[in-house]
């Protein structure tokens, strides 16, 4: 094709001029995680200025263990709501694998891998539990997990006793994702490198896979998806069994960040997964996002949360500036669909 | 081989040069299909064949019945009654995947495109291509360049010129350009039968003589193509042989030199019968 004659009407009307504004909003349109990483940039340097502890590498060290059960939980949050599903029973199915694997754990009760493995099991099929309800019964997702949120929070309470399980009860396997390393003040826990893998190999997965293609096209219109041949119902309980597995992992992470296996660990885990994949850019309507993207956002979510505290502000205007913060990746994500070619 | 008897054909309304068509059996066959939605009577117990190299056109009104004819012969609806054969062999399709791994391409009439995803991963979406090696094997690693390649091929072999960089988001197309990128996804990989559902409601005046074009090279080169229009016109230019559908039923079939334009429109409508009209 190498007449210039036949120019489509279509290559024309895309080589019009655009606006400053306009090519922002292309930008961020093939780049959903650009206006985050903006964000949390800023608010590095804000808090740099601020307080001269922030940018410090035990500062860092203490961010990131911070962020980590959030973003590892976060991973499976996405993948529901790239699906244009939401998961409310994330805490909770977090909570019981937790108490569950402590429980069988403590004192000696069945090795630590064991207890591990049946701990991360139950969060598998707590996930699958939520897949078969939403693919085989067609319930929306927000009821199902509404659902199962008390559910699986009235089992592990019941299962527990409501009783913490201190670390010291626990066998070593347990407690080890809280262990780490140090590069002078910086430290790492081994928590913080799994979440890490959980990122690269989910990452791979969602950009480089058929599977993660059709998590994308499911969400964004699944009946289309079916006509084209995607296996929908297949994918949907994929993607609540996939979540699943990786709350159970969630769940080992906080035994070794929290020192204990507590029921009411994280209460608002929720809300802060949710947030977290929300203002990393991806689209509450599904079938847009990056993990990146979630990545930066559960990283600005904790660096509001820890660089005011650092400053002295109260615990209520965090929760204010985390609201304040979702409500405008919403407004964002909206003006960003509207794009034009 | 196949022991499904033939729907009568009026021969002496098929021009000479395209009879040989109806010689062999047809690729493929309705019989009695019904279909109902609640109370709604979707089918009422439909029959079609369809041969190799030959385009079927599928006219009525709005609501007759023919894209849910269409989707019980692709696997989208299941229909409650009748049997459906594809080359002398009976069929069950469950899903459109089903149709499709059999060799039946479909362009719906809501297209079936994913807004989000690029333009080659719309047209390789349900039949990814993955690396070769361990790469594809063991990680199940798309080969996402490989796919953009032979996307941007086939758009170009089959002339569409309206769509050119095959990595851009299908969201940012207009209408036609997403009916051109649904019709060439079916052009590109239907190795039997294509059914295209009004493919040519959202286009202009020249991608509508492109896809007409496309309709009979995909005729010439040996396929059955079903085409639903509501542009007589075009279904006069184009078809074979004309299946007339009407409040869920078939009125008759006939071909643009047994009957005009407004024959089949009165037949359409119910003002005249196949035999009147004759
Ligand atoms: N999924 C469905 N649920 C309920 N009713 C349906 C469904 N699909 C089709 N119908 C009904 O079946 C009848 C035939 O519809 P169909 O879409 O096949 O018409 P059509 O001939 O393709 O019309 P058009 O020219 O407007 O596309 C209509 O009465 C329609 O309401
Ligand atoms: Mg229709």
């Amino acid at each position: 094709m190498s007449s210039t004659s036949t120019t489509s009407a279509a290559a024309e009307f895309s080589r019009r001029r655009q606006t400053p504004l306009q090519q922002v909003q292309h930008q961020l349109h093939g780049r959903p995680w650009l206006s985050p990483l903006f964000l949390l940039l800023v608010a590095f340097v804000a808090f740099f200025i601020s307080t001269p502890t922030f940018l410090t590498p035990s500062s860092m060290g203490i961010l990131l263990q911070q962020t980590a059960v959030v973003a590892a939980l976060a991973v499976g949050q996405t993948l529901i709501i790239l699906t244009a599903g939401i998961d409310l029973s994330v805490g909770a199915v977090m909570v019981l694998s937790m108490m569950v694997m402590a429980s069988l754990a403590q004192d000696g009760g069945m090795p630590g891998l064991l207890a591990l493995i049946i701990g991360v099991a139950f969060a598998t099929i707590a996930g699958l539990l939520n897949g078969i309800l939403v693919t085989r019964i067609n319930l929306p997702p927000f009821i199902v997990t509404l659902g199962t949120l008390s559910i699986f929070t009235a089992i592990a309470l019941l299962y527990s006793g409501g009783a913490s399980i201190q670390a010291s009860h626990l066998p070593r396997l347990l407690n080890v994702l809280g262990e780490g390393f140090g590069i002078g003040a910086f430290r790492l826990t081994w928590g913080i490198v799994v979440v890490v893998l959980i990122y690269a190999v989910m990452a791979f997965v969602l950009s480089q896979t058929a599977w993660g293609r059709y998590v994308y096209a499911v969400g964004d219109d699944a009946e289309s998806a079916r006509l084209s041949g995607v296996p929908s119902r297949r994918i949907l309980l994929g993607v609540y069994t996939v979540a699943g597995l990786i709350y159970g992992i969630a769940a080992w992470i906080l035994i070794g960040r929290a020192g204990a296996a507590t029921p009411n660990a994280i209460p608002d885990a929720n809300l802060a997964s949710i947030t977290a994949v929300v203002i990393g850019g991806t689209s509450l309507f599904g079938g847009r996002g990056r993990l990146i993207g979630t990545l930066i956002g559960a990283l600005i979510v904790q660096t509001f949360a820890f660089g005011l505290s650092q400053l002295g502000v109260d615990q209520q205007w965090r929760v204010l500036a985390t609201g304040v913060l979702v409500i405008i990746a919403v407004a964002i994500d909206q003006w960003i669909r509207k794009v034009k070619a | 081989m196949s022991t499904i008897e033939r729907l009568p054909l009026t021969h002496d309304a098929i021009p000479d040069d395209r009879r040989h068509i109806y010689d062999a059996d047809p690729v493929l066959t309705a019989r009695d299909i019904g279909i109902s939605f609640g109370r709604v009577i979707g089918l009422d117990g439909v029959s079609l064949d369809l041969y190799k190299g030959e385009v079927l056109a599928v006219i009525g009104d709005n609501g007759a019945g023919k894209s849910t004819l269409i989707k019980c012969l692709t696997g989208a609806y299941l229909p409650d009654s009748g049997a459906i054969h594809l080359e002398g062999k009976r069929v069950h399709f469950r899903r459109p995947q089903d149709a499709r791994d059999a060799g039946i391409e479909t362009v719906y009439q809501q297209l079936a495109v994913i807004p989000a995803l690029d333009i080659a991963s719309n047209l390789y979406l349900g039949r990814e291509e993955r690396r070769s090696g361990i790469l594809g094997s063991v990680f199940r690693m798309l080969d996402k360049g490989g796919m953009e390649k032979r996307a941007g091929q086939s758009v170009q072999d089959l002339g569409i010129q309206t769509i050119q960089n095959m990595s851009q988001a299908v969201e940012t197309l207009s209408g036609g350009q997403r009916q051109a990128v649904a019709v060439a996804r079916a052009a590109a990989f239907g190795s039997k039968v294509v059914v295209l559902d009004e493919p040519t409601a959202a286009l202009g005046v020249k991608e509508s003589g492109m896809v007409l074009q496309m309709v009979k090279q995909l005729r010439d080169s040996g396929l059955a193509v079903i085409l639903i229009s509501h542009n007589m016109p075009h279904v006069w230019e184009v078809a074979d042989r004309i299946h007339i559908q009407r409040l869920g039923g078939c009125a008759g079939v006939i071909t643009p030199t047994s009957h005009d334009m407004g024959e089949g429109v009165a037949i359409m409508t119910g003002a005249k019968t196949v035999e009147d009209a004759a």
